[in-house]
């Protein structure tokens, strides 16, 4: 049997739970999801390609709570340490899958983008290398976003339901407040015909002037990856990726950006991706259409030039 | 307040990275090494806590032979009142598992309040160290953070998830937290401050056993990943490039 840990916010299923629900089914050993949440029904109802859903509805799972879900997934699945167990690569599977593992005492193969016989392949070193393991017996993979087709999980139908008689509400240490909306920014990143994009490779605030030049002739917005915002040179609204916005614009300038699978994310689904970037085994050139490894502070104010 | 940092060094992704003999691990000789960015981060957290209110921070990291003592220095010069060694079997590539027992180990010893860690590293195959750490500890976790706030015995912690909607939870101390991104920027220490540092500074040695941990499987093959057919490469001059680059912008009609 495989086990796939529902991933679910504000009452909608996540992609990246349909990605591991289609996985599993191809796995072909049967496929049982589990659920935390209040209010479930209608999202039982969506998980079709599921032969069963365990679930524990309860007003504690109205939101997530890393103490709580990692207390349940373990009371849960304490008796299938011998079989694979799917979550997520996500914030909320970052608690769960490490959480999992040391309480099952089951290994965990972590950024997982295949799993084929016993042999799991991770992405690592900012997916710069890939990395087969051969796992046996009971393991827990922790999966990348966008590894497996989510069409395949996507399954509409009415699974037979087990309420979990074990979840852990109570006696927490971790209890919830609330959850933080970001600040809406000046202008939609997500809603752009071009995005010229910005990473770590620009080196420092003040020549953000050239790729701001740039999208000026281009009549585009500037977005970038998450280091340019940890450094508060742009605001959180542009941060393309998996903590940040997933953008589709007909052109992606991806610039001095590495690729990393966390950014990756966020822009695999443009239409056009053209990368300048000085290192010629940098990850984003596998999702590019088009590349140049010419210097970003040579390139970027030529194209400036010749619009 | 007592805040423990566990750090590490990885690789430094700038350097091209080789494959030694056998196809299952780096060719480590030649690799450049620095801290995980967000073990930076997890240390920056620390010490604009220590600013704001007083703490003792203490940093430690396990003796893997991979300058590791340089990383400890930097972390002084920073303002870490306290670097700590940990000395065993740790040559080379530690697994999360057998990392978090054996950091477990010591920094048990240690009665911190907060133990802070990055949120993750470029190499941890086996699982992201906090949450293992965090049991091992025997305390609750909370990973992906991005703001803390301590108050008497709890800490106020933002959690980051997709799409930058965070979750604010309370949760009790001692607590370890995955620190995704300290409130400012790691604060930068002049070459000339950690060389002082070097001579002020005594690295205790404590031992760690990670006996019995490990991630429980084994790599058979490390590769250069080729997804789908890769980037057309533009070539020529820069100029010649940005003019290539101009023609593909416009023939996409925008
Ligand atoms: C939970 C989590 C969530 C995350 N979410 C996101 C997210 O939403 N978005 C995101 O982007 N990241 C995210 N990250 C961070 C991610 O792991 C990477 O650290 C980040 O994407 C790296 O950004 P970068 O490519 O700008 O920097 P780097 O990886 O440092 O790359 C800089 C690049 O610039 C190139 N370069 C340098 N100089 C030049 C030059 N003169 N000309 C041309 N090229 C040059 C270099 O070759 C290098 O490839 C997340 C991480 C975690 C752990």
């Amino acid at each position: 049997m495989t086990y796939v840990i529902i991933e679910h916010n504000n009452g909608k299923i996540e992609d990246i739970s349909f990605e591991m629900l289609g996985k599993a089914r191809a796995m072909g050993n049967g496929v049982t999801a589990v659920l935390l949440g209040s209010g479930t029904g209608d999202m039982v109802a969506q998980l079709g390609a599921a032969d069963k859903v365990i679930v524990c509805d309860d007003p504690a799972f109205a939101n997530f709570n890393p103490e709580a879900a990692c207390k349940t997934a373990s009371s849960i699945l304490s008796g299938n340490t011998g079989d694979i167990i799917l979550v997520g690569n996500t914030s909320m599977g970052m608690e769960i899958g490490p959480g999992l593992s040391a309480s099952l005492g089951i290994p965990l193969v972590a950024y997982v983008t295949d799993i084929a016989d016993g042999t799991v392949t991770s992405s690592l070193y900012g997916g710069k290398m890939s990395v087969q393991s051969a796992v046996s017996g009971g393991y827990i993979a922790s999966v990348m976003a966008g590894a497996f087709p989510g069409d395949d999980g996507r399954v509409d139908g009415s699974p037979a339901t087990e309420a979990a008689t074990a979840c852990v509400t109570s006696d927490l240490k971790v209890r919830f407040k609330q959850l933080i909306a970001p600040e809406g920014g000046d202008v939609d990143i997500t809603q752009q015909d071009v995005l010229v994009s910005v990473g770590r490779g620009i080196q420092n605030e003040d020549n953000l002037e050239i790729v701001e030049e740039l999208a000026q002739k281009l009549n585009a917005a500037v977005s970038c990856s998450r280091p340019i915002v940890d450094n508060k040179w742009l605001p959180k609204s542009r941060q393309v990726g998996k903590s940040g916005l997933k953008v589709k614009p007909k052109v992606y300038l991806a610039i001095g950006i590495s690729g990393a699978p966390e950014h990756i994310e966020g822009m695999r689904d443009a239409d056009t991706i053209i990368a300048i970037n000085t290192d010629e085994n940098a990850p984003i050139f596998d999702y590019a259409d088009y590349g140049t490894t010419e210097d970003l502070f040579d390139v970027v104010p030529a194209i400036t030039e010749k619009l | 307040m007592n805040i423990v940092v566990a750090i590490k060094q990885v690789p430094d992704l700038v350097e091209e990275l080789e494959l030694n003999d056998s196809g299952t691990d780096l060719d480590r000789e030649w690799l450049k090494f620095k801290v995980n960015e967000f073990d930076e981060h997890a240390l920056e957290a620390a010490l604009l806590l220590k600013d704001a209110q007083g703490a003792q921070v203490t940093v430690v990291a396990l003796d893997n032979g991979l300058d590791i003592d340089k990383a400890l220095y930097a972390a002084a010069a920073k303002g870490a009142d306290r670097v700590v060694k940990v000395t065993g079997e740790f040559e080379g590539y530690v697994s999360s598992h057998a990392a978090a027992k054996a950091l477990a180990g010591v920094i048990s010893g240690m009665s911190p309040d907060l133990v802070l860690t990055g949120v993750q590293a470029v190499d941890d195959l086996d699982g992201q160290l906090a949450v293992l750490l965090a049991h091992e500890l025997g305390m609750p976790h909370i990973t992906v953070v991005t703001d803390i706030e301590v108050n008497g015995s709890t800490a106020t912690v933002q959690k980051e998830y997709g799409g930058g909607m965070v979750g604010e939870f309370e949760v009790q101390l001692p607590v370890t937290l995955g620190i995704q991104a300290a409130a400012e920027t790691p604060r930068y220490v002049p070459v000339a401050k950690v060389r002082r540092a070097m001579k002020s500074t005594d690295i205790e040695e404590i031992s760690g056993d990670a006996a019995g941990a490990g991630a429980g499987f084994e790599v058979t093959k490390m590769f250069k990943p080729e997804t789908g057919q890769g980037a057309e490469m533009l070539s020529g001059s820069a100029d010649d490039v940005a003019a290539r680059i101009v023609e593909i912008i416009k023939s996409k009609g925008v």
